[in-house]
């Protein structure tokens, strides 16, 4: 049988390799160039040029920036629910969400600009403002929140200008809510495949988990009494956290396979069981001293895992050409099915 | 001075359609550019005649002064990368040319190709009703030579061992896509990255702070950081000569004109007359790669004539630009930072005033 010519590609296959890829990589086979491992288990059919990666694999490094994802996101939820608790009078909440929002906001520039190549030149980000570039966008997030923030932190400490500290903690309450969500849209705008399937689930995520960690902190640097507020918005973050997280796990077909494999996997399993304990501890002795305490960093553990299981995740993707192919074949293929539909239709 | 944007002219208000993909038949001009700005220029890399002798990755090299590699990306070492003969291994910071290097076998459980039947039954079609003899037929054997299985004497690139198994070696000489829509430059918060007046992308070193957002908003994996500079990388179409009137260096290099460089709009009629060429010699895996304008990029100002799927060559099937999503993805951000302020409030007025 002539075993080509008529066939797809001709019927070649690589000399020294199976005609399309089936091997699944074996734990820590994520290396660049790894090959020739065994099979696990059977997986769907692809080619690759010698297993090599695709797309480039991020170079952001962790902790760096799954620690930013998490200060930020703490920093400004914890913003705005001080602000609120500003105005209606709960002056220890206010001081807490101030505190955290500032630290949180302080730290994360700091894990912003040493995550750079060339950290002297941090300021070329202000050169230019390009709603095309999440990370534009979000420096003009970040500068303003983490000026107020900052400042409205600063002036808790030193107890000065007391009007001066609301009206920062108002002004970095109105960046907060960007600053927490405009992180999903900077790990979704890539070429990578498992953040780039989720991109309108990944700021609802990164929403949620900032909701829980900065409740969770509040709750625990605040009265009890006065700290009802923040057990509300934890509880609630969590649930919006667990809800998203299990949509981008399991909806968006091979993609979502990295979330659930090696060392993604185990910090996002890690990650729920936290989420899940503080919540419910929140729920059942929120209201005891040792009960916030505990359950607060039960969340901010959580939140925090959940930022480095994504990005890990996401790491595992790019760094396996399977993930990059599949899904454009599994495109191209619908894209013919439709074609064909409609030429039938039109004949 | 006109004000050169590095934003997508999506967001530049030079775009009535508000694209961020699809064809885009004056790139210069989205970007900035007055008119009597020069054509878009490109590259057609016609893998079908690529030798593989890596003068392109040479020249490239030696003009832009890039240093030496491995085959993962680690600079100033020497190593093998022990998969074929290509020991560039990939493109990056410090390889803008690249020339992929694949040995394929197919079987072909047929006795050996003879001159006598054009058309042998390699289709499955018994012999060919074609009669042989008169000198009609003789000038027609001779015009199809260059036919599939002829190609697989003659096309330097395919060799036949036994009459069961043919070995053929695709090479293709990878490099920037030179993208209509590059996520690089989309994604690029310093405007380091920027259009030139050519068309192309270029990085300025001068700019670049390297926070690598653009290295994987690449749907090619292109750009990269060298991690002892802390930039970013990538080929520039030697901008440098492209001014001074010159060639690029890999494309003066290349001795069979695999690598042509040339107006843009020219070097896709070329290679459209290429590929037809190639597909009535009965060379049917020939396809071409990123000149099609309605891709997920819009076109590629650096396109390929491919002998197999693109995927074979390490490159994505059906690329797209990641900022196609992006207003959906605003929207999401926006949407979530809204929920964020509605919890947050409804747990501070759900909540009883302290005491
Ligand atoms: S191929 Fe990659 S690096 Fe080159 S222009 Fe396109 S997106 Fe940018
Ligand atoms: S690494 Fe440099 S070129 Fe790339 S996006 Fe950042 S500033 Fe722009």
């Amino acid at each position: 049988m002539t075993e080509g010519i008529a066939t797809r590609g001709g019927g070649w296959r690589r000399a020294d390799g199976p005609p399309a890829e089936t091997r699944k990589k074996k734990r820590r086979g994520g290396r660049r160039g790894g090959r020739g491992e065994v099979a696990m288990v059977d997986d769907v059919e692809f080619t690759s040029y010698y297993g090599r990666p695709i797309i480039k694999p991020p170079v952001w490094k962790t902790p760096d920036v799954p620690l930013y994802l998490f200060l930020g996101g703490a920093a400004g939820s914890s913003s705005i629910l001080g602000a609120l608790a500003d105005v209606t009078g709960r002056p220890a909440l206010a001081r807490a969400s101030r505190l955290t929002a500032g630290g949180g906001a302080v730290l994360s520039v700091v894990y912003l600009i040493h995550d750079l190549g060339r950290p002297a030149r941090f300021l070329h980000m202000l050169r230019v403002f390009k709603p095309t570039s999440p990370l534009s966008v979000g420096t003009y997030i970040l500068s303003p929140f983490g000026a107020a923030a900052g400042g409205a932190a600063a002036l808790e400490l030193l107890g000065w200008f007391p009007g001066l500290k609301r009206f920062a903690g108002l002004v970095s309450a109105v960046f907060g809510g960007p600053l927490a969500t405009y992180t999903g849209v900077l790990l979704a705008n890539t070429a990578v495949p498992s953040w780039h399937a989720p991109h309108t689930e990944l700021p609802y995520l990164f929403g949620g988990s900032a909701m829980a960690a900065g409740g969770g902190i509040t709750m625990a640097f605040t009265p009890v009494e006065e700290a009802g507020p923040s057990r509300k918005m934890a509880v609630a973050g969590a649930a919006i956290e667990l809800v998203v997280m299990h949509r981008v796990e399991n909806g968006h077909g091979i993609v979502s396979e990295p979330y659930h494999e090696d060392r993604a996997g185990l910090l996002l399993r890690l990650a729920k069981a936290c989420t899940v304990a503080g919540a419910a501890l929140t729920v059942v002795s929120g209201r005891h001293r040792a009960g916030a305490v505990a359950s607060g960093v039960l969340l901010a553990a959580g939140s925090a895992l959940t930022r480095f299981g994504v990005f890990d995740a996401g790491m595992a993707s790019a760094r396996d050409p399977k993930y990059t192919v599949v899904p454009q074949r599994e495109r191209m293929a619908a894209r013919a099915a439709e074609q064909a539909h409609a030429s039938s239709l039109t004949q | 001075m006109t004000s050169i944007s590095s934003a997508s002219p999506a967001f530049t208000g030079k775009d009535p359609n508000n694209r961020l993909f699809g064809p885009l038949p004056d790139v210069q001009g989205d970007a900035g550019y007055e008119a009597g700005h020069p054509e878009r220029v490109g590259f057609f890399t016609d893998t079908s005649v690529c030798i593989g002798c890596k003068a392109c990755e040479v020249a490239c090299k030696e003009w832009n002064t890039l240093p030496m590699d491995d085959s993962h990306g680690t600079r100033d070492t020497m190593g093998l990368s022990g998969m074929s003969y290509d020991n560039t291994g990939q493109l990056g910071a410090n390889s803008w040319r690249h020339v992929a290097f694949i040995e394929q076998v197919r079987t072909v459980d047929l006795p050996m190709p003879t001159f006598g039947r054009p058309g042998d039954d390699r289709q499955g079609s018994g012999p060919s009703p074609a009669v042989s003899g008169d000198a009609g037929s003789q000038a027609h054997m001779q015009a199809s030579v260059l036919n599939a299985e002829a190609l697989s004497e003659f096309d330097p690139q395919t060799g036949q061992s036994g009459t069961d198994k043919q070995v053929r070696w695709l090479m293709s000489s990878d490099v920037c896509k030179h993208c209509t829509h590059a996520g690089c430059l989309d994604v690029c918060p310093t405007g380091a990255l920027f259009r030139t007046e050519f068309g192309t992308v270029v990085v300025q070193g001068d700019i670049c702070n390297g926070c690598g957002y653009c290295v994987p908003a690449c749907p090619y994996g292109v750009i990269d950081r060298r991690e002892d500079d802390g930039r970013v990388f990538k080929c520039t179409m030697c901008y440098d000569r492209l001014t001074d009137g010159l060639m690029p260096a890999c494309a003066t290099a290349c001795p069979t004109q695999s690598i042509q460089f040339g107006d843009l709009d020219e070097l896709q009629a070329r290679a459209d007359a290429r590929l037809a060429t190639l597909q009535s010699q009965g060379v049917e895996t020939a396809r071409l790669y990123g000149r099609d304008e309605d891709d997920g990029v819009g076109g590629n100002g650096a396109f390929f004539l491919l002998l197999d799927e693109p995927e074979v060559y390490g490159l994505p099937p059906d690329p797209i630009v990641t900022t196609r999503d992006l207003p959906a993805m605003w929207k999401a951000a926006g949407k979530a930072a809204l929920m964020i302020v509605g919890v947050a409030a409804s747990a501070v007025l759900g909540s009883r005033r302290p005491r």
